[in-house]
């Protein structure tokens, strides 16, 4: 038999980007222990629709933990509190009957909230386009294993292009640092030789792109790494901070 | 030199900056304990020491301008990453919860080194620009931990030492991009023994130099 649990949600609810947000309570009733905390959002949605109010607006995409589309900070933590996990995959056996559950948005200067839950991560994708890139010239594809890379630098390199951007790490970081995010993009490309030409220009590039957005700064408290649904390292972060000293006083670019 | 202001001004310039200063007052803190250690030998030990360092002459000014300057740049670096991240964030969460990232120390920066600040300058007051025309350094010393006031203060002021210190050695190594699986572990054990040696060291000398000599 399903079991099935009662819980109280604070919900923030915000109409627009520069109008004042409040949290609105709401009683979540019979919401069964299988439902993803998506799922039960979506039946508190479908309520509030049929008697006529706005449901809470909130970002999701594939409900499989792997588009970085979902997240908002539940009870304080970024993606609620299991690790290595994304909102969508959040179920809620992990609940208990009675409980009240805050629902934020990620809160940083340069995640603008769009409406309740909602906020703009477009600052990630301009960070992308500040450096995130490799450029190849068109061509015949290079044969198979042409280029030797060792086992070690492509599980590093896969671990690092593990992150979805999805955000999280802003949203957990006492700073709003985006530095987590930033590190795993640098170093998915710093790791494998399609990225080591550009090596120096994206690691300014990226880095001054963030500071430009209004990122904060990081100060190493790690609560990046314990909150990212994807589990990545801050060895990312000293592998940035390596690659942007080295751009910075070692290459020729300015 | 414009290239060096963008690499230095950007977040992890700055961040730099705090690294190299940071490491330096480690490195201070080393010697100055080395030197403190004569307190424990006794009057003339400690007199003598202090004798011989101001025999250096201009080379200890020097020194002093060296200190003067990196605490210069380690405060008002630190003061604007506080304020930036601050500002980061402009509407706080209503709930708080640490995901287990933070420590004592991490949370606590800016205010342990603004208490630091502090407590420098009053030392500095105290014991460097004392009058030392009719007591000796050890008189100084001696007469201000006769006071239950003054012992309180510095005890207090070195376990704001440690606690900044325990989150700012491996912090700084981070910064510099020196996080390898093979010496990290090294690394942050190495911090949290120099960080109790300053609560503990530092901490000890005013209970030895009120209760003991």
């Amino acid at each position: 038999m399903t079991k099935t649990i009662n819980i109280t949600l604070k919900v923030w609810r915000q109409f627009g980007p520069d109008v004042k947000g409040r949290l609105e309570t709401y009683q979540a009733k019979n919401i069964s222990t299988d439902m993803s905390f998506l799922e039960m959002l979506d039946v508190i949605n479908e309520q509030l629709t049929l008697e006529g109010k706005d449901p809470i607006a909130f970002d999701h995409d594939c409900r499989e933990g792997i588009c970085g589309m979902c997240g908002s900070v539940v009870n304080g933590r970024a993606h609620g509190p299991e690790k290595g996990t994304t909102l969508c995959q959040l179920h809620m056996r992990h609940f208990s009957d009675g409980d009240t559950v805050v629902i934020e948005p990620w809160r940083s200067r340069a995640f603008k909230i769009i409406k309740d839950l909602v906020v703009d991560r477009s600052a990630f994708d301009q960070i992308i386009q500040a450096g995130g890139y490799v450029s190849v010239n068109a061509g015949g594809a290079p044969d198979g294993n042409a280029v030797p890379i060792s086992q070690e630098n492509a599980e590093k390199a896969m671990d690092a292009a593990a992150c979805i951007g999805c955000g999280a790490c802003v949203a957990s970081c006492p700073n709003a640092s985006a530095m987590l995010f930033v590190s795993a993009k640098v170093s998915q490309l710093a790791l494998l030789p399609q990225g080591k030409p550009e090596a120096a220009e994206r690691a300014l590039a990226m880095v001054r792109k963030m500071d430009d957005l209004g990122f904060g700064n990081c100060t190493n408290e790690t609560e990046c790494e314990a909150d990212c649904p994807k589990e990545i390292s801050i060895v990312n972060i000293a592998r940035l901070n390596r690659e942007y000293l080295k751009a910075g006083f070692l290459s020729s670019v300015i | 030199m414009n290239w060096l202001k963008n690499t230095l001004g950007s977040s992890v310039g700055k961040k730099l900056m705090m690294a190299l200063t940071g490491l330096s007052f480690c490195g201070f803190l080393t010697v100055h304990f080395a030197g403190n250690l004569t307190l424990f030998r006794g009057k003339d030990a400690f007199n003598g020491y202090a004798g011989h360092l101001h025999s250096l002459g201009s080379l200890i000014t020097f020194a002093e301008f060296i200190l003067l300057s990196l605490a210069a740049v380690h405060v008002l670096t630190g003061l604007t990453l506080f304020y930036q991240n601050l500002s980061a964030r402009p509407k706080r969460y209503m709930v708080n919860k640490s995901a287990g990232g933070r420590t004592v120390g991490s949370q606590t920066m800016p205010y342990t080194g603004l208490l630091l600040l502090a407590f420098i300058i009053f030392h500095i007051q105290n014991f460097h620009l004392a009058d030392k025309t009719h007591q000796t350094i050890y008189d100084i010393v001696s007469n201000s931990f006769a006071q239950p006031e003054y012992v309180i203060v510095y005890i207090l002021a070195m376990i704001i030492a440690a606690i900044h210190v325990s989150h700012g050695f491996w912090s700084a190594f981070q910064t510099l991009g020196a996080n390898h699986p093979k010496y990290m572990p090294l690394i942050k054990s190495v911090g949290v023994v120099f960080s109790l040696l300053v609560g503990a060291g530092f901490g000890f000398i005013p209970i030895y130099i009120s209760l003991i000599a």
